[in-house]
């Protein structure tokens, strides 16, 4: 697995790291709730046939200026104005969780800014009949096995690596789980069913057949909500962070919808 | 040496195997263990508690916030303190405290403690807490990566409400208001002393210090688990060139006296293994939501922690740890509880001395008394305070009269106060 090529953009005054691998046309992916603190082989799928993009949200590993953000609409123009300066405009848009609600945030209030776009049990949704799951309130020990089907593999992208700073890594961590509460605490409802109706883009919904933490029902809701519909992928063996649990089947998804 | 005498308000009956059968006595305890016509009796006894600790002397009663909470029933502090202003008349009063981003808008905590020092004639002491975890982010709802901000945003507009003369536009970040003007103002001039309630953050000491604040460590855990911090309290007053005034320290204390050392085991032990087995059973979960922690003390933990491993030293809470976390690791049982020193029990001697040792090393002017815990009955609850202000206060009062209390309330000359009516409603018929 080769390492991606980092380059730093500047949002609000703050460095946002980005990562790119591959060629052909762009992809860009933005992660879910903890960020990515290292390159995974899901990534590496997506740019065996594309140009991977990945820039990094204000607060998630790699990224600075979460906390200068106050309200959902700083938290919009952040996002498109880190999208414009990684040189996604008009590309393909896919993200994970946290990152997800983003993609669809995105689509709805810039339409001719994205190609087709893809979501990962994306937050952005509060059902008080099935409600998703609080990830702010857990005990450390109980996280791997709340986002992942496969604890292991949640483990492995936060483990600190060799020779990495063992007090600012661990912060590093914190900050990204801060920087999603900062948009979605205390229940992950940023009220984006009301701004699903925008969006025009061919929508593409995965969800891990074992998410923990985003019912499943909210699929339903969100491709019933897009006035174009969305097609609803379910992934096997995989929790709320899919591309970690299945790698190899979400970037197969991913890739046939955007191709 | 100022006396506070410090009421938490627990609910005294709790369940024999709560800490087996209910995972937290704080956000989410069930509400089939909340009997309402228990709690008329537990607060009135509470509220007796505190006037009678008003009579035997003490300086000032406290009370404070808590949220969804089995050990302290007091969503409202400003409604206790309001029924002691009403009861007392030179005590002083400390609500220790309101916090301060959980009011909308915050001159809602103007305006109360206006309305207490107006009526307590001046006697107010002002606490402002940012608050636990617990109460703030879970059982209030508050963003934990804002929460600190709100808090700094609603103490400045507090502060501007209570001293600026005319009414003004407040344009926050988080607070808008086109017309603050408070109706009433404080008595105390320029505003009632104000207290900061916080834990081992040097950025609490710094905020505090600039400002001329009292800093008030409330632990639950002993003066001897305390020294790390208050050690680099001082050491940081040092640092900003502040003197080393025992009155700007406040420390947290449980107490219990009684005739013998013996006798005080026989009637503490059960209150204080409810105290510390049910009362401080909180789930870890509820313990550091992100954000609430600041990267900097943090930092400073893991530094820290990182530093323990290496030395391998022993394990025990720790200053940077969160409260719920630190509860975790407690000692339940009496002689665990006694060992570590979280209570002070013994015999007026004993206690003396002990609180002599804790008012050196600690350097605190400002000694707040928890001498009400856990399941304590009335009689205990009385009979404890009474022996201490007896047997105890006057040998700790003179402690520190070299220095002057910058930080205490300054009320009206009695001869300018309301004369209180004698409290007539002694029959329970009175209200059918």
């Amino acid at each position: 697995m080769s390492e991606p090529t980092t380059t730093t953009v500047d949002v609000n005054g703050h460095p946002c790291r980005v990562w790119t691998k591959g060629s052909g046309p762009k992809i860009a992916f933005l992660a879910g709730f903890g960020g990515l603190p290292r390159w995974i082989p899901f990534l590496d799928r997506l740019a065996e046939s594309r140009t991977v993009i990945v820039p990094s949200l204000p607060g998630f590993p790699g990224a600075t200026g979460h906390n200068i953000l106050d309200t959902h609409l700083d938290w919009l123009v952040a996002v498109r104005t880190l999208l414009t300066k990684a040189g996604l405009d008009g590309a393909d848009l896919a993200g994970s969780s946290v990152g997800g609600s983003f993609v669809a945030e995105i689509a709805a209030l810039w339409p001719q800014s994205v190609r087709r776009i893809a979501m990962i049990a994306p937050f952005g949704l509060f059902d008080e009949n099935d409600p998703a799951t609080d990830v702010w309130a857990q005990r450390a020990d109980d996280v791997p096995a709340l986002l992942c089907a496969k604890p292991e593999a949640y483990k492995e992208l936060k483990a600190i690596p060799a020779g990495a700073n063992s007090v600012e890594w661990p912060i590093e961590q914190t900050r990204a789980a801060e920087a999603a509460a900062r948009i979605f605490w205390p229940l992950g409802n940023s009220k984006l069913e009301r701004r699903l109706p925008l969006i025009t883009a061919p929508t593409l919904l995965i969800w891990g057949e074992a998410d923990r933490v985003m019912p499943h029902s909210y699929a339903d809701k969100i491709a019933t909500a897009i006035p174009g519909g969305a097609k609803i992928t379910t992934i096997a063996d995989a929790g709320h962070l899919a591309e970690l649990d299945q790698p190899d089947a979400v970037a197969k998804a991913v890739l046939a919808h955007v191709s | 040496m100022k006396m506070l005498w410090f009421h938490l308000m627990p609910y005294t009956e709790l369940p024999d195997d709560f800490k087996e059968k209910h995972p937290s006595v704080w956000v989410d305890i069930h509400s089939s263990l909340f009997d309402p016509k228990r709690a008329h009796h537990m607060y009135n006894d509470f509220l007796d508690e505190l006037e009678y600790a008003a009579e035997c002397g003490y300086d000032a009663i406290c009370c404070n916030e808590h949220h969804s909470n089995g050990y302290g029933l007091m969503p409202s502090p400003n409604l206790i303190a309001t029924a002691l202003a009403r009861r007392t008349t030179d005590t002083a009063i400390c609500v220790m405290g309101n916090s301060l981003a959980l009011y909308n808008p915050p001159t809602r905590v103007a305006e109360e403690f206006a309305m207490i020092d107006c009526i307590s004639g001046g006697r107010l002491i002002a606490g402002f807490p940012v608050g636990t975890p617990m109460d703030t982010t879970y059982a209030y709802g508050q963003n934990p990566s804002m929460l600190r901000e709100r808090y700094n945003e609603a103490h400045d507009l507090v502060m501007r409400a209570w001293q600026e003369k005319d009414t003004f536009a407040f344009n926050g970040r988080f607070n808008q208001q086109r017309y603050v003007n408070i109706w009433p103002r404080p008595i105390q001039e320029p505003h009632p002393p104000i207290w900061i309630p916080g834990a081992g953050s040097v950025e609490t000491w710094r905020w505090a210090a600039e400002r001329d604040y009292v800093f008030c460590y409330l632990s639950y855990y002993g003066y001897k688990m305390a020294q790390t911090v208050m050690k680099g309290f001082w050491a940081e007053m040092d640092r900003l060139g502040k003197d080393r005034n025992p009155y700007r320290a406040g420390f947290a204390q449980v107490v219990g006296v009684a005739e013998s050392r013996q006798q005080a085991m026989d009637l503490y032990t059960e209150p204080a293994e409810y105290f510390y087995g049910r009362c401080l059973h909180v789930d870890p979960r509820f313990a550091s939501p992100p954000g609430y922690t600041t990267e900097a003390t943090q930092r400073v933990g893991l530094e820290s922690q990182v530093k323990m491993a290496a030395e391998a030293s022993k394990a025990g809470p720790s200053a940077q740890q969160p409260s719920a976390m630190k509860m975790q690791s407690l000692a339940r049982d009496m002689k665990g509880i006694v060992d570590n020193g979280y209570v002070i029990v013994g015999s007026p001697d004993d206690v003396t001395d002990q609180l002599m040792e804790l008012a050196k090393t600690l350097n605190v002017g400002q000694l707040m008394l928890l001498m009400q815990f856990g399941s304590m009955s009335k009689d205990v609850t009385k009979y404890n305070p009474r022996l201490f202000a007896e047997k105890v206060m006057p040998r700790l009062k003179p402690l520190f009269s070299e220095w002057e209390n910058k930080w205490w309330p300054k009320p009206l000359r009695v001869a300018e106060r309301a004369a209180l009516p004698a409290f007539a409603g002694s029959s329970p018929a009175a209200a059918e």
